[in-house]
């Protein structure tokens, strides 16, 4: 579905990403690991166009994404959350969800006449909207403003928001990060959920429980190279990503669950 | 004058009529100066509540003006298509150079529309053939009424009242928030950026070519970087939580000056200290002082 063909990414002289290849298969659960300043979220910048890559092509569905605008992407069908939380806080939920929800509409004169075909679409959006947060667990905090919300219901609201877009491709970026155990817990229902339903999702997590839960498939970015790639069981075993994120010398495994 | 008799219904006692008209010939200037100054407060609304810092519509506000007052002086077409040109011209100034200025954001922003001010102002200067130069355009006949002004606010207010309310004014305070996260929601937010810029344009112009109408007598210096901020600052003034802001701003700013007549020297000392005042106790505007509903909800204005 999604395919990184040899792309590599540098900033003057700083090799950001060297060489990526990876291919997300439709309807999986991709993960993405490694340790800070790998090159995770740099691989979520150039799906998502906010980042053009210095060599490599990227392919969505057949399609060449190479130098189309970030909102053409999203409309394309990938959506995205971020690292660093970014909802319009000065905004209600509901209007949160619209902004991202009108993106595919058409606007007609019935924004300043009484017609009811534009009222009545209106409406309708809304209750979409509505139905959008009730299936992230906010239905009840439509109309309250967005930075009221506490962190991990900001974190589902984004969703609701990616949601909106319609994608048939969602990345997550640490969708986990400051949730506690049972609130990960929903979130990883969730996720499942959403993939039953046929979307494929591409997540960048710390929480080593969350991604092996989750993931059909891992890559490992380690210096923005990949070094391995593989089903959980087996890249949780593989010397080259004990050592990425441990070192060569065997230290404190809570390493494995800083957040950067 | 002429027109005012329009206004007044037929049924209002003589003596109310009375008081009508004198106030009318004492203040219409200030009166016709309000509506201008809102529909000014507007055109940098739409701007400013879609986050671009942008200090141009006093350029575009020159070229409407001078594009109207050209038209009715020396080619002495109808009124209306005056100021109808009078919007279309700045609009299309902004549509071309909207495409490059409105990759910047912020004060590089702020900067490169200030510096295209200038360049306009000192166009007006230099085409003496065409604009009088320093001696400005002289005996443009007063043709703008109150009749007009009311009108052209009044539907411009409706208008901006409506966006507010819809998807595009919630996109706007979207982008004002966070560009890149309204982007990548798959919004066209240079496309967006454009349409604000090129409609307060129109606006700006639109209030030119009125402005132009009733002041006889136009030149340069007076679309040039002093009116730049007075326009900035009826829209930060007024708040950009709602186009009720604009309105309070402009108003405000006319009005103030006048109203602090009686203290000769100091009336710019204190109107400047009033409006510092303004800015330290209400960082979001007036308008989100005034009003009550947001008092409920703690959080302050968007809309």
């Amino acid at each position: 579905m999604l395919a990184l063909s040899s792309v590599s990414v540098r900033f003057g002289g700083l090799h950001v990403l060297e060489e990526v290849s990876l291919t997300v298969p439709e309807r999986g659960i991709f993960g993405l690991i490694g340790p800070n300043g790998a090159g995770k979220t740099t691989v979520f910048n150039l799906v998502t166009g906010l980042l053009s890559p210095s060599f490599g092509a990227i392919e969505f569905m057949g399609q060449r994404m190479n130098g189309m605008l970030p909102y053409q992407i999203t409309r394309a069908g990938i959506a995205r959350t971020f690292q660093n939380i970014r909802i319009f806080k000065e905004m209600k939920l509901v209007e949160n969800v619209l902004v991202a929800l009108g993106a595919r509409s058409t606007y007609t004169a019935g924004v300043w006449l009484p017609l009811t075909s534009y009222h009545d679409a209106e409406r309708q959006d809304r209750e979409v909207a509505r139905a959008l947060l009730a299936k992230v667990g906010l239905a009840d905090k439509a109309e309250r403003y967005a930075g009221t919300l506490s962190y991990g219901e900001q974190r589902r609201l984004e969703i609701a928001r990616a949601l909106a877009t319609q994608p048939k491709l969602l990345l997550l970026d640490e969708p986990a990060a400051g949730m506690n155990r049972v609130e990960k817990q929903v979130l990883v229902d969730e996720i499942v959920k959403l993939n039953q339903n046929g979307l494929t999702i591409l997540i960048i997590e710390h929480d080593m429980g969350v991604i092996m839960n989750l993931c059909h498939e891992i890559a490992v970015l380690n210096f923005g190279s990949l070094i391995a790639v593989g089903p959980p069981d087996k890249i949780r075993a593989n010397p080259k990503v004990i050592e990425a994120y441990l070192g060569p010398d065997d230290r404190s495994p809570s390493k494995l669950q800083v957040t950067s | 004058m002429r027109r005012s008799g329009e206004l007044e219904s037929s049924k209002t006692p003589a003596n109310l009529m009375e008081w009508f008209e004198s106030f009318w010939a004492t203040y219409n200037t200030l009166v016709l100066s309000i509506g201008t100054n809102v529909l000014l407060a507007l055109s940098i609304y739409l701007t400013l509540a879609t986050g671009l810092l942008t200090v141009a519509n006093a350029a575009f506000m020159g070229i409407g003006a001078y594009t109207a007052g050209l038209l009715t002086t020396q080619a002495e077409l109808p009124f209306f298509v005056a100021l109808l040109l009078a919007a279309l011209l700045p609009a299309l100034v902004a549509l071309m150079i909207g495409g490059p200025t409105l990759r910047l954001s912020g004060v590089y922003l702020a900067m490169a529309t200030l510096a295209f001010g200038e360049v306009v102002r000192i166009f007006i200067l230099n085409a003496e053939d065409l604009t009088g130069g320093a001696l400005g355009l002289n005996g443009i006949p007063q043709l703008t009424g109150g009749f007009e002004v009311v009108l052209i606010v009044g539907l411009t207010l409706y208008i901006f009242l409506c966006l507010a309310r819809s998807r595009i004014g919630m996109t706007m305070t979207a982008i004002c928030q966070d560009e890149t996260a309204t982007e990548l929601m798959g919004v066209n937010v240079r496309g967006y950026k454009l349409f604000v810029f090129v409609v307060g344009a129109a606006l700006a112009g639109l209030a030119g070519g009125l402005n132009a109408h009733f002041t006889f007598f136009i030149s340069p210096n007076e679309y040039g970087f002093e009116r730049a901020v007075e326009i900035l600052a009826m829209g930060v003034l007024g708040g950009t939580g709602s186009p009720w802001g604009a309105v309070v701003g402009g108003v405000l700013i006319t009005v103030l000056p006048e109203l602090l007549r009686g203290l000769g020297h100091y009336r710019p000392l204190i109107n400047g200290v009033i409006l510092i005042l303004i800015i330290l106790y209400s960082p979001k505007g007036i308008w989100a002082l005034l009003r009550p509903a947001r008092a409920a909800t703690g959080l302050p204005g968007t809309n």
